[in-house]
Parts: structure tokens; sequence; C-alpha cells
């Protein structure tokens, strides 16, 4: 399954250096623009713009087939939901921002520490390029996307499965949470107009005509 | 060339302005829902920068998974958020204290 792997020159590895660290500069100055903008449709842009950069950051990953997949999957389905709810819902954006800077200062504490502890985690030397070096990458007959179906569909099957099933119980739920029922309005009800007997709408009334009587 | 750590480092990040983005946006669901997706794309992050440099694709298939119950998941919160909104007006987190309608 794995090819030749081709170690890229010293150019190509610079310019790729470079592309990482303006899309990883993008991505992290986008997160930071959708948690603190006042606005949630720009909020949700910002993600996009966020996903759009992680995608790229994927690209130099060579996981090409998920990088595709975040960019149709979130850009094109999830962001799409989230930009309809927000404007769907009547929300006061002014009233919202209450309070927003109490919880700034502890929120920046929490989040320097974590990211300090995990940083020196990651720097600790335990993942420079002397402990594990970069991979040489495909040639240009490797497929990522043959690969990866390759292993869902003999290795992970039965997750796969699974995971077809979540996507179905999700569709369930979120219909039937939003589903609302509104007796007053007039609709049609097929089953019943299926279901009608001659009996039940047809009624023949014997009655004796008028000249008979007469007669 | 790029260490491994620098991605990792990445991931870090994304993750702690996740947690910041729950902390501030106390009175904002949404904005709360896609902070969970942004700390889901570090951790997604982290499962791709390892993938390619052990040489193992099965990183890459757990994010696949991810994705997949990521999205369930953010189809779902929505969903419940409009319910919660048409029951109580409001999306401010402190209003939502109480389960039934």
């Amino acid at each position: 399954m794995h090819g030749q792997r081709i170690q890229p020159t010293d150019e190509q590895m610079s310019f790729l250096q470079i592309v990482f660290y303006i899309f990883a500069a993008i991505l992290i100055g986008a997160s930071i623009m959708v948690v603190t903008v006042r606005n949630p449709v720009r909020a949700a842009l910002f993600l996009v713009l966020a996903f759009f950069n992680a995608a790229c950051l994927w690209m130099t990953l060579e996981a090409e087939f998920l990088a595709i997949a975040l960019v149709l999957v979130y850009v094109g389905a999830v962001m799409v939901l989230f930009l309809f709810v927000i404007m769907m819902l009547d929300i006061d954006i002014a009233q919202m921002r209450a309070g927003f800077t109490n919880y700034l200062p502890l929120g920046i504490i929490v989040a320097s520490v974590m990211a300090g502890e995990l940083i020196l985690v990651m720097l600790s030397g335990e993942f420079g390029s002397a402990q594990m070096p970069r991979p040489g990458g495909h040639g240009e007959t490797y497929s990522n996307t043959e690969a990866l179906g390759q292993l869902i569909y003999t290795d992970y099957v039965f997750a796969f499965e699974l995971a077809a099933i979540i996507l179905l119980v999700a569709i369930i739920a979120a219909i039937t949470l939003t589903l609302r029922r509104r007796p007053q309005t007039r609709y049609q009800a097929p089953e019943e107009q299926v279901r009608v007997r001659k009996q039940d709408r047809l009624r023949i009334v014997q009655l004796p005509s008028g000249k008979e009587d007469d007669a | 060339m790029i260490p491994l750590s620098h991605y990792l480092v990445v991931g870090a990040l994304l993750f702690a302005i996740s947690v910041v983005g729950i902390f501030l946006n106390r009175k904002n669901l949404v904005i709360i829902l896609m902070a969970i997706e942004l700390l889901l794309l570090a951790a997604n992050m982290n499962f791709v920068a390892f993938s390619h440099y052990l040489g193992d694709l099965s990183g890459q298939v757990f994010v696949f998974f991810i994705l997949t119950v990521a999205a369930a998941e953010a189809a779902i919160g929505l969903a419940i958020l409009i319910v919660l909104f048409r029951t109580r007006r409001s999306i401010n987190v402190q209003d939502l204290d109480r389960l039934r309608g």
C-alpha cells in the first residue's frame, strides 16, 4: 500500500515551511476572531476561514481526502447550518455581550496555563526532527483516498457502518426535535384519502318521486 | 524541515483558544457550539500530524469518524438550540437551567 517515498529537496522543504507558517498563523488568528468577535455571523464566517486553513495544513500532511472532506462537510454543510440557525434566531447582540470582559481574565489564565503546559510537553524534544523525522512524500501514483478506502472497507468496516447509523439517528433526532405541529393549519391526509370506502362518502337515499305520488 | 512539534503546537493553541471561547461567550450558546467545533478540529490536527509522521493511516481513519460524529453533534445541538429558543426566547446559558419546557 505504501509506495516509494521521495525525499524533498531543501528548496521544496523551505517552501513547505513558509506555506505551513502562513496557514498556521491565519488559522490561529481566525480562531481568535471566532471567539472574540461581536457578531455571531462574523464568527461563523471566521470559523469557515479557520476550517479552510486547517484543510490546507492537512494538505501539507498528505491527508488530501480529509482536507477535501473538511471543506465539503464543514464549510459546505455544518457552517451553512450554523448560519441558518443564527439568522433564524432573533437575538440581542448588545445584551449578549454584557459580562464579556468579566470572564476574560479567568479565561486567559486558564487557557495560558493549559497552552503553556501542552507546549512545554510538545517542545520538550520528544517530538523534534531528530526523534520523529518527517517522512518523505509519496510518488505521484499514490492516492490517499484509495489507501484510506482500503483501510475503511476492510479493517474498520464495522465502525464505518456504525458511523452511518449515527448519521441516520442524527437526521431523525434533528427533524423530530424541530418539527412543530400546528393544530390549526389545514393539510391533506393522504392515508385517510386512500383508506376511504364508498359507503363512507356515498349514501343512496330512496326518495319516492313526486310524479308517482300524484298518480 | 517542519518538526512534528510545530503541528502539535498549532493544535494546542487551537485547543486553548476554544477553551477561552467557552469561558468568554457564556451568553451565547451558538458561539459555544462553534468553540466545540474548533476544539474537535484541534484534536483532529494532532491525529493527522501523528498519522503522517508515524506513517500509519489509522489516524486519518479516526479523524474521519470524528468528523462524522462532530457533524451529527452539530446538527442535534443546533436542533436543541432552536427548541430552547422557541420555549425560552433566549440562548443565554444561565437561562437554560431547567430541563422542562
